[in-house]
């Protein structure tokens, strides 16, 4: 209920499609709530401070108030241990929400384990998203699609400097390491298109690094399968190496099949001793 | 010969780049020539460039903050103003040139405007409230301002010469290594870094031991004012801390100049440990630049409020817990690393927990207000301000310690508009009202308070225009460092931040016209009793501005309102029967001239010439060989000259018998 | 009568050796964070050989006992010269600086012989994550250990000609202070780095 509140506050300064505040999915929803939770019980603290300001303020103004001076007034245990207590309570609560929170919303945490989830293998590139879909042997530039209702796990690495993945409406970013595996799972829980991007600062057309997001039905979903795989270009070795080069604004591409273990060869690229691959980051 | 150095690194590629550059170049020229002018290179080099004298040395760390806050905030007007406009095609600024401006505003602000600003306010109080002549080691404080002098002079001359890091302020590899950011941008960055940092470093020590060794008799720990315990505690942390600091640069130095590979994507190079090393040093620094500023708040809020401070135990253990815990909560600058759910909650309640003696230390100061009887001198009003708007800061950290909201906020400009709601109250506002507040005690004149009062509300508006509505962008899911952007939603919020900023530049031109109009009347706002507020620790007992020996007869405490006890006493302007010689700290070029060198050596390093930082590091060497050898760094004021800089005093002092 | 009190206080009432003392042990302390940091690094990065070569192949025990023998005696010399000092015996106190200085060169020209060796075989510090942290450690200590021989011969060119005066008694013994901390910090890097990796 005292949620309602700045939700509601919040869109009428015109916020009601923010992504945060309108959630696509059970992960947004879920940090949705813990923040405005939490920003709810420290208004115990917070509003006080500010009534106090403002009426120690004016009541005590040398110029006219009406409170009465006490220059030697300086302790008082009772208002000690009020000022200690109330907020060290606070924070015991708030951290067994922080304990218990941190371990449900784990970004690595599948979903529900009882449900197989779409495994997805992201790679940032600069600057653009690439999307390998190993159980359909397809994959995608700057467009992620998946079927709503069905747990996503992403697999993420990065094939240049850090990036985050980021969609805001389904919630939970992540960073993306060169030589480096992260995870991420969501969950749509209804059709729709979102917008999603990296978040870390990473150069030239970070700005730009942006993808589409669209939950779908199943039948939806495999008709666009069906789309990508008639896309007619496959990402085999060559292709991958000249779409890994630096661009801004990349289009949506589709490619029908690519190489196989090409996500973990990304990151080996970095691990293995031959390493020695500098190009990899090389404007 | 000259490296990399050729005349390409001229900014000829823009026109906004030439006018940066030629406004650095004018304002140095007019400097110079100011100086000539009026025949002043003399009276500067001998009684300031050469001081070893902290008040001098205090006032010359702040007018570099000042000078380097404007330049930093010119950077937050281009990136509000890029960001108004920036809708699709609509920027100014290139994507390479809007990065060196947030680059750049990050690094000015926290370097180069909040160190030495803490720094300076800490120099001219600190050993005046503890009944001190002079820190422990003078020259050593004379080093780390013109170390810090020489890493501000490094990004100045990057205006003019190449360009600087895009890398932002935090400056994360892989992105900073040699292959993503080849040219010479973020080697400014680090060695601007480097030497400034090794200037905090030995600040640290200097007050340190000044702190434990040099208070008056009967100063014991426990009756110290509250922002001597603030600067006691940042100076362990900035002892403590650069060091991680100087460690991550130098090792981003040899991973950019000998190819080595701490923070490569390949080759065995690990980024997550340079994220881990900056955040050592980065956590430990916010609060090296909030505390100094929560202590000038106990001053103010007890002098203003004519009122002993309440709580002062409770305000001294929190402070104490404040500076320990800083160190114990790094992590939670990258919670979406994809740490374990175990070692993200661990931080994110260690996170909490500093939120129970920061709400202490706010209810302190409502306390203090509590049966007191309030004056809104400029000063009070930076601290009403600052209480009011510092608990939004505090809230929405506590919610960015929760790893699962941080998963939802970070990187986006909810993140922006927390920091920057954290430290412009809890530092800048702080160090404004110490200004205000300490500024006869330095020039021997009040300041304009009507103007005071003008900048204060220009400020506090213009704050909240510009950082509400990123607060509100972030959860409409904005990230940070947006050059451009094609959501057209945000550009409304994006415009009122922009007036914010301009409310702001308000404010700064109304300081301005304070300084201008208070030495105008300089006269009429004089300070002759060295006790402009009725205050109540030690400071107020010497003259404005003190004399060079600060105490001619050093003060015995015995209550925490030391000063305040003495005028209750009588006792406070007591003159003793004769005056004894005191000993005091030479002149010495060396510090200067090591600021000098250290500046080549960095700009030679920067630029890979290799030959002239071979030299200055050799001269720079001798310096300190010189120096370690000079057995006479004293000289002694006879107790004639005490008496009469004393009777002249006294004979000025209005009220008071002498 | 709270002022009259003070009057001792006006001339060096601080005592001044003592401060410096003090700021050293600190100065100490915040060169013990960088090498701590060093060490961690070093830790963090062991596995990061990046298929180069890894401890077991580079280090060799014999010479690490070697140098660590000659730094430790070393520390014992740099003790008798202190002894000296205090005897005010100022010929003994050059002379154990001088046997110091030798020790510590000896330290310093096997420390060279060893990295000039491994980047002869390809194992410098710009082979790998591991060796960069190898050589930024281990080159840092060595850093350390030349600055502190030119401090000898800076302070024993003071004995000489200043004699034994109370600064420079004050600056020998920071000096001390520096070569015994350099002394710990090798025996972490003997038991962090070279016993660990060819056991």
């Amino acid at each position: 209920m005292a949620l309602c509140v700045p939700v509601l506050l919040l869109a009428a300064c015109g916020l009601a499609e923010a992504p945060v505040l309108d959630p696509k999915g059970p992960v947004a929803m879920a940090e949705r709530d813990l923040l405005f939770e939490t920003l709810a019980i420290m208004m115990i603290v917070a509003v006080p401070v500010f009534i106090m300001a403002f009426v120690f303020a004016w009541r005590f103004r040398a110029n006219g108030g009406k409170g009465r001076y006490d220059p030697s007034w300086s302790s008082s245990l009772g208002i000690e241990v009020v000022i200690w207590a109330v907020p060290a309570a606070i924070i015991v609560v708030l951290g067994g929400y922080v304990w218990v929170n941190a371990h449900k919303l784990d970004p690595f945490k599948q979903i529900d384990p009882d449900v197989e989830p779409l495994v997805v293998e992201v790679v940032a590139q600069d600057w653009k998203w690439l999307f390998l879909y190993p159980d359909h042997d397809i994959a995608t530039v700057n467009e992620l699609v998946f079927p709503a209702g069905m747990p996503l796990t992403l697999n993420i690495t990065s094939d240049t400097v850090m990036n985050a993945f980021f969609v805001p409406a389904l919630g939970s970013q992540i960073y993306a390491m060169a030589g480096m595996e992260t995870h991420l799972n969501l969950l749509a829980d209804e059709a729709g298109q979102f917008v999603g991007r990296n978040s870390q600062y990473s150069g030239d057309g970070f700005s730009q690094q942006s993808f589409v997001v669209r939950a779908v039905s199943q039948a939806d979903f495999d008709a666009w399968v069906e789309t990508v795989r008639g896309a007619g270009e496959t990402l085999d070795e060559a292709t991958y190496e000249t779409l890994r080069a630096p661009s801004i604004a990349h289009p949506v591409v589709h490619y029908d099949g690519f190489e196989d273990g090409l996500f973990d060869r990304i990151i080996m690229r970095y691990m293995s001793p031959e390493g020695h691959d500098h190009s990899a980051t090389t404007n | 010969m000259l490296g990399r150095l050729t005349i390409d690194a001229l900014p000829l590629y823009s026109w906004v780049a030439m006018g940066g550059a030629g406004v650095t170049v004018l304002g140095g020229l007019a400097v110079v020539a100011l100086l000539t002018w009026f025949r002043a290179w003399g009276y500067f080099w001998n009684e300031w460039f050469t001081s070893v004298d902290h008040k001098r040395i205090g006032i010359m760390y702040i007018v570099l903050a000042m000078i380097m806050l404007v330049r930093g905030f010119v950077d937050a007007l281009m990136m509000r103003a890029q960001q108004a406009i920036a809708l699709n095609d609509g920027g100014y600024l290139p994507p390479g040139h809007f990065d060196q401006v947030f680059s750049s505003h990050g690094t000015i602000m926290i370097f180069f405007m909040a160190m030495p600003f803490l720094t300076g306010l800490i120099n001219i109080v600190v050993p005046q409230q503890i009944g001190a002549r002079d820190v422990a080691f003078p020259f050593l404080n004379s080093l780390s301002f013109w170390l810090t002098a020489a890493g501000a002079g490094l990004i100045l001359i990057s205006l003019v010469i190449g360009k600087f890091s895009t890398a932002g302020w935090t400056g994360y590899p892989p992105y900073s290594g040699i292959s993503s950011s080849p040219g010479v941008g973020v080697d400014y960055w680090l060695w601007s870094v480097l030497i400034s940092g090794v200037g905090s470093t030995l600040t640290g020590i200097n007050f340190m031991v000044t702190i434990i060794k040099r208070r008056a008799p009967g100063l014991i720990l426990m009756r110290m004012p509250l922002f001597t315990w603030t600067a006691l505690c940042v100076s362990i942390l900035m002892a403590f801390a650069f060091p991680a600091l100087t460690v991550v640069a130098a090792l981003l130095g040899l991973d950019r100049i000998f190819a080595m590979h701490f923070f490569t994507n390949a080759d065995g190079g690990n980024m997550m440990n340079y994220a881990n090393l900056l955040w050592i040093w980065g956590h430990p620094e916010v609060y090296i630049l909030i505390l100094p500023a929560f202590g000038i708040y106990s001053e103010v809020v007890a002098t203003f409020s004519r009122k002993r401070v309440f709580g002062y135990h409770s305000l001294v253990y929190a402070t104490a817990v404040i500076a320990i815990l800083s160190f114990t909560v790094w992590l939670h600058h990258f919670f979406t690393m994809g740490a374990s759910a175990n070692v993200n909650a661990v931080f994110g309640i260690a996170t909490m927990i500093i939120a129970v003696p920061t709400g202490v230390k706010v209810f302190d100061w409502l306390f203090t207000m509590y049966r007191g009887r309030i004056t809104f001198h400029p000063a009070m009003l930076w601290t009403l301000g600052f209480i009011v708007t510092f608990v939004i800061g505090g809230v929405t950290g506590v919610l960015l310690a929760i790893p699962p909201v941080d998963y939802l906020m970070h990187n986006t400009t909810f993140l922006v508009a927390h920091f920057h709601n954290m430290l412009i109250p809890g530092a800048l506002f702080g160090f404004f009202a110490g200004v205000q507040y300490w500024f006869p005690k330095a020039f021997g004149f009040r300041l304009d308070e009507k103007w005071g009062v003008r900048a204060f509300w220009c400020w506090i508006s213009g704050f909240y225009l510009a950082f509400m509505p990123l607060y509100l962008l972030g959860m409409m899911g904005m990230p940070r460092r947006m050059e451009r952007y094609d959501i057209a939603e945000w550009q409304p919020y994006l415009i009122v931040a922009a007036l914010g900023a301009l409310m702001v530049l308000l404010g700064i031109a109304c300081m301005a016209i304070q300084f201008y109009v208070s030495v105008q009347r300089r006269e009429s706002l004089r300070d002759g009793t060295g006790d402009p507020w009725d205050g109540r620790t030690l400071e107020w007992m010497t003259a404005s501005p003190p004399a060079p020996y600060n105490f001619a007869v050093v003060p015995t405490v015995d209550d925490i309102d030391a000063f305040q006890v003495m005028k209750e006493r009588g006792t406070a302007y007591r003159r003793p029967d004769h005056y004894l010689p005191i000993t005091m700290p030479k002149n010495s070029m060396i510090g200067i001239m090591m600021g000098a060198f250290s500046f080549v050596f960095g700009f030679a390093m920067i630029w890979h010439i290799w030959w002239l930082a071979v030299v200055c590091g050799l001269i720079m060497m001798g310096a300190v060989i010189a120096r370690c050898c000079n057995d006479d760094a004293e000289y002694t004021i006879s107790a004639e000259e005490v008496a009469a800089i004393e009777n002249r005093r006294y004979a000025a002092m209005p009220g008071v018998a002498s | 009568m709270t002022m009259h009190t003070a009057g001792a206080h006006a001339e060096h009432g601080e005592d001044i050796y003592g401060e410096r003392a003090f700021g050293f042990w600190i100065y100490l302390m915040t060169d013990a964070i960088i090498f701590a940091l060093l060490f961690a690094t070093y830790i963090v990065m062991l596995p990061g050989t990046a298929g180069g070569p890894g401890p077991d192949t580079l280090f060799s025990l014999p010479r690490a006992a070697g140098e660590t023998a000659l730094l430790l005696v070393s520390s014992m010399t740099f003790g008798f010269a202190t002894l000296s000092m205090l005897a005010g015996k100022r010929g003994a106190v050059l002379g154990w600086l001088a046997v110091t200085f030798v020790l510590g060169l000896g330290f310093i020209a096997m420390e060279i012989s060893e990295f000039t060796g491994m980047i002869a075989m390809d194992a410098g510090p710009d082979r790998s994550g591991f060796l960069s942290s190898f050589f930024a450690l281990v080159g840092t200590h060595g850093l350390h250990v030349s600055m502190g021989m030119l401090w000898i011969v800076v302070l024993a060119a003071q004995v000489m000609t200043k004699g034994l005066t109370a600064p420079v008694k004050s600056r020998l013994f920071r000096l001390g202070l520096f070569w015994h901390f350099l002394d710990i910090v090798w025996v972490g890097i003997f038991s962090i780095v070279y016993l660990p990796g060819v056991m």
